[in-house]
């Protein structure tokens, strides 16, 4: 932490001693979905067909399944950071704007556990039926 | 001032009508292929649902697909936008218009890929 610079006695120093992870994860998380996504765009153009067994047999390869679930994590982060700002920004009303963000969470959580287990349960339940 | 509306709008809806899709896509592929046959059928077709349903979910494909493609180039922007370059009026206003330019540009060349197949 500098000591004789402004940028150094703001960095990491603000009011709140915190504050700037949220700006940061949010750049961070677009950078990962960046990478993660254009993997899972191209990969699906690239298959012969989107059939049960086309997809469920290229899902139960590691190469797949675990690529798919970092784009599960990062791009349910990416959203919830996303959308928190959204109703902050757009909700006045203090109770409606909690209960926004409650909804928010249980959503984003729901969500993302349930696309988790769906890919774990294609990737380790064996091969098609 | 319209594409960084576009950013927080084009979020939403990914975040909602994407991310809903996406989970229908995954659940009914792991429940089994006869669930994953009812996805197949109303969103790709070939199967018991109505054309005019696969139409609809055709749209909303190409819909979709511009939505995240201007949400990624405009994100790439703000990125861009946040290192301090690109403020003058000029290269701001070119900056904006060419990710809706390049958003439209990809999504007609993934749509016509799969149309048309080339």
């Amino acid at each position: 932490m500098g000591t004789g610079t402004g940028i150094g006695r703001v960095r990491g120093l603000g009011s709140a001693k915190s504050g700037a992870h949220h700006w940061w994860h949010q750049r961070l998380t677009a950078g990962s979905n960046l990478l993660l996504m254009l993997w899972f765009v191209v990969s699906l153009l690239r298959l012969p067909s989107l059939d049960y067994i086309v997809v469920t047999q290229w899902l139960s390869s590691p190469l797949a399944a675990l690529p798919l679930a970092l784009l599960v994590i990062s791009v349910f982060y990416h959203f919830r950071l996303g959308l928190q700002v959204f109703i902050e920004d757009y909700v006045h009303d203090e109770a409606l704007k909690l209960a926004s963000i409650v909804l928010l969470n249980f959503y984003v959580i729901g969500a993302g556990a349930t696309a988790l287990f769906c890919i774990l349960k294609i990737a380790l339940g064996g091969a098609a039926a | 001032m319209l594409v960084s509306i576009l950013h927080r709008a084009t979020g939403t809806a990914l975040a909602t009508a994407g991310v809903l899709c996406f989970l229908w896509w995954l659940v009914a592929l792991a429940s089994g292929s006869e669930a994953y046959g009812i996805f197949h059928s109303w969103v790709i077709g070939g199967g018991a649902a109505h054309p005019l349903v696969n139409g609809l979910a055709r749209l909303v494909g190409i819909g979709l697909t511009w939505v995240f493609f201007q949400h990624l180039c405009s994100g790439l922007r703000h990125l861009l936008l946040d290192t301090g370059a690109g403020y003058e009026l000029k290269i701001n206003k070119t900056g904006a218009l060419m990710t809706l330019v390049a958003s439209t540009v990809i999504t007609v060349v993934i749509w016509l890929a799969i149309l048309v197949g080339f």
